[in-house]
């Protein structure tokens, strides 16, 4: 069974190595800050008791005042999973770090949040539309959209 | 005599391999770059198929998006439709009756084993073996078409499982009916081993090709035959148990050198698995009622969920968002060949034309659902 | 990397982007059905000659699909073509890939604007005479997708159809009912007519 780890056990080792990552730990998930993705994720990929090697999927959402990006990582080696999440407050031009270098699983799925909901990730080698076509006007999954 | 040495000039050429191509993939682009014979880079296009699934659940209401849910990964219709439902039960907190859940098992084991007949059959017709296998294999998905005519009425999209368990009881017919299938069903496998399994052709072309190594198939978060044909022991029956899988005693194939014969031996050794689990289901058949009193307009409290199954592709999930109306807020598919399409370009390089299309054949994807 | 060398692909892409927000602009309302066949004026005037019945009957006996193969139908479209609802007693089991060669297109899927330049070259290309089956809700109309952003609502909005079959997916005994229905058309046409 993929145990989902205690969000505030994890939230109190995150805090005592980053100590401003963490905004909020929910009852499932850890809400972070956008700066320190990429300096969390690092640390949850290789450090040997978490080892969260495998990252299920990631996605977003437009909730009308901010986007929620949400990331499931799962750990082969001791069958445990967390989820990870991050807010970003600009409509106009959001953008996120990129995990593609931790992960490659993420490439195709980023390529499809900036596409279907125009969040732009840095890092990413080749951020384009992927599912509709170059001079589609507009990101259809915003709640504007139609 | 002097011989006097030519160099050629060469440079590197782009052909197209374009949406429409005689497999019966789907409308998948590949932009080959080619040195002679050898593919040099492979940058795959997509998205001639989506036709915005996620964007038309958000006006639909929960239990109407089930059929919705069928179209995307069409050859596993009754795979979906139970991902979905187990969400959206995940989310509400519906409890599913005794008997709805076997029903679910046998539905799913036996869509397992019939779009594993028409992977098969296909990454044969790409091997060159043009229409033989492909057509034994229809013969005996049409024996399971049948069973799921007479279930549901339907051959292809079935729309039969509904939140909080099935929507009609199976008739009397079909559980003879399913005996007799399980009856013969193993003895047509042992054939096509008989006549594929060390057929020189197919070693020649599939052992060795396309290589995917374990870290890479980790890293790019691969699930299904392609990720257990490289050799990791990861299915979610057994990871991260749904349903009733943990009553079922089965065994999870899994190869060793990630080439496209081991993709093809794990998905027949999958087959026969199938059939034992049917076996121990059909032997545990309760009775009792088919669907829980669910209402008619679902009203899931606000929150978030995902439900996630083993599909005969890989690990299908889907991420439901609710504020509390009768339509989700958000519909998110985590479809499993657009993620095991991440490593095509690694595993292409270095090979000819020919190999190409039998690479892309042993992942075995469906279009519908990359594109949503 | 190697490939920015040989060619861009953001000039390729906006190459096609311009060529579908084009389709777009021009195909805002269906193409009329070719079906002046079944006028009755034209039914009393013109006769058959038998040049006209072998023709028709070689044209029919063998018409050969192409390859059009989108979505969930292909696979009843495939389903037909294997040894069950056999269509090779109808002369069809070749599906032709390339469209010089083929005289129907039965177009089994939903179709997107981002396909949809490539479906019209792929008819375009067909040799004359030609005919087209809209197989499925989504080739008639959209169908369950109708409402999408990127669906074009029915192939006649970009290639003139001759058969409607509903269904979703049809069954493959629908599909061959909707194949004796394009018989049935090629039976009655006549050298007289083609000059149109």
């Amino acid at each position: 069974m993929t145990t989902a780890l205690s969000v505030s056990k994890i939230a109190k080792q995150l805090g005592k190595k980053f100590p401003e990552a963490v905004i909020e730990s929910g009852a499932d998930s850890l809400l972070l800050k956008a700066e320190s993705l990429l300096a969390v994720a690092e640390y949850l990929n290789t450090a040997p008791d978490l080892a969260f090697d495998y990252l299920n999927h990631v996605t977003a959402t437009d909730y009308y005042d901010y986007f929620e990006v949400v990331y499931y990582l799962v750990s082969m080696k001791h069958n445990h999973g967390l989820v990870l999440k991050v807010r970003c407050y600009d409509r106009e031009n959001p953008t996120l770090p990129s995990v593609v270098s931790l992960w490659r699983g993420a490439d195709f799925q980023e390529r499809e949040i900036y596409d279907l909901l125009g969040i732009s990730f840095e890092g990413h080698p080749n951020l384009r539309r992927i599912v509709l076509w170059e001079g589609f006007e507009g990101h259809p999954l915003r709640k504007e959209f139609l | 005599m002097t011989t006097k040495e030519i160099t050629i000039q060469t440079e590197p050429f782009v052909v197209n391999i374009g949406p429409v191509h005689p497999s019966t993939h789907g409308v998948f682009r590949m932009r080959t770059t080619l040195d002679g014979e050898v593919v040099v880079n492979m940058e795959p296009v997509f998205g001639y198929l989506h036709r915005g699934i996620e964007k038309l659940a958000e006006e639909r209401t929960y239990g109407g998006c089930v059929p919705l849910t069928d179209r995307l990964d069409y050859l596993a219709s009754m795979s979906n439709n139970m991902a979905y439902c187990l969400a959206v039960e995940k989310l509400a907190g519906i409890p599913v009756p005794e008997r709805a859940e076997y029903i679910r098992v046998i539905m799913a084991e036996l869509q397992r084993i019939a779009s594993h007949l028409i992977a098969v059959g296909s990454f044969l017709n790409d091997c060159g073996a043009f229409m033989t296998p492909i057509v034994y294999m229809i013969r005996e998905r049409e024996k399971i078409l049948d069973l799921f005519d007479m279930v549901c009425g339907q051959r292809l999209t079935y729309n039969y499982m509904r939140v909080g368990g099935v929507s009609q009881d199976i008739p009397e017919e079909f559980i003879p009916a399913l005996k007799k299938f399980l009856k013969e069903m193993p003895g047509w496998i042992n054939e096509y081993d008989r006549l594929l399994k060390q057929n020189e052709i197919l070693l020649a072309r599939s052992k060795g090709v396309g290589v995917l190594t374990k870290d890479l198939a980790i890293n790019i978060s691969a699930s299904g035959p392609l990720l257990r044909g490289s050799g990791v022991e990861w299915d979610i029956r057994r990871a991260d148990p749904y349903s009733i899988y943990d009553r079922f005693k089965f065994d999870i194939p899994t190869g060793t050198a990630g080439d496209c014969y081991d993709r093809y031996r794990v998905k027949v050794e999958e087959m026969r698995q199938s059939l034992r689990i049917l076996e121990q289901a059909l032997e545990g058949l309760p009775a009792g009622e088919v669907r829980s009193e669910v209402p008619h307009l679902v009203r899931p409290p606000a929150g978030e969920a995902y439900g996630h199954i083993e599909a005969p592709r890989g690990d299908l999930g889907f991420y439901l968002v609710s504020d509390g109306s009768i339509a989700p807020y958000r519909f998110h598919v985590r479809a499993p060949t657009l993620i095991n399409l991440t490593a095509l370009n690694d595993m292409m390089r270095g090979w000819k034309v020919a190999d190409l299309i039998i690479i892309f054949g042993s992942i075995d994807i469906c279009l519908a659902e990359v594109d949503r | 990397m190697e490939i920015e060398e040989v060619y861009s692909r953001q000039e390729i892409d906006e190459a096609e982007g311009r060529q579908i927000n084009e389709l777009i602009a021009r195909s805002q309302t269906p193409i009329p059905d070719p079906d002046e066949w079944l006028d009755e004026k034209l039914k009393r005037n013109v006769l058959l000659t038998s040049v006209d019945a072998i023709l028709n009957w070689g044209r029919r006996s063998s018409m050969w699909p192409v390859f059009c193969f989108p979505a969930c139908c292909a696979f009843e479209l495939i389903t037909t073509a294997a040894s069950r609802f056999d269509i090779s007693r109808f002369g069809m089991e070749i599906i032709r890939a390339s469209p010089r060669q083929a005289d129907l297109m039965i177009t089994a899927g939903t179709l997107t604007w981002k396909m949809a330049p490539q479906v019209k070259r792929i008819y375009d290309q067909m040799a004359e005479p030609k005919w087209v089956i809209a197989m499925g809700a989504c080739a008639i109309s959209g169908g369950i997708f109708r409402s999408s952003y990127s669906v074009v609502p029915g192939y006649n909005r970009i290639i003139p159809v001759d058969v409607y079959l509903p269904g979703c997916p049809p069954r493959p005994e629908a599909l061959l009912y909707a194949i004796s229905m394009i018989h049935k058309k090629v039976a009655r046409r006549s050298l007289i007519q083609e000059g149109k």
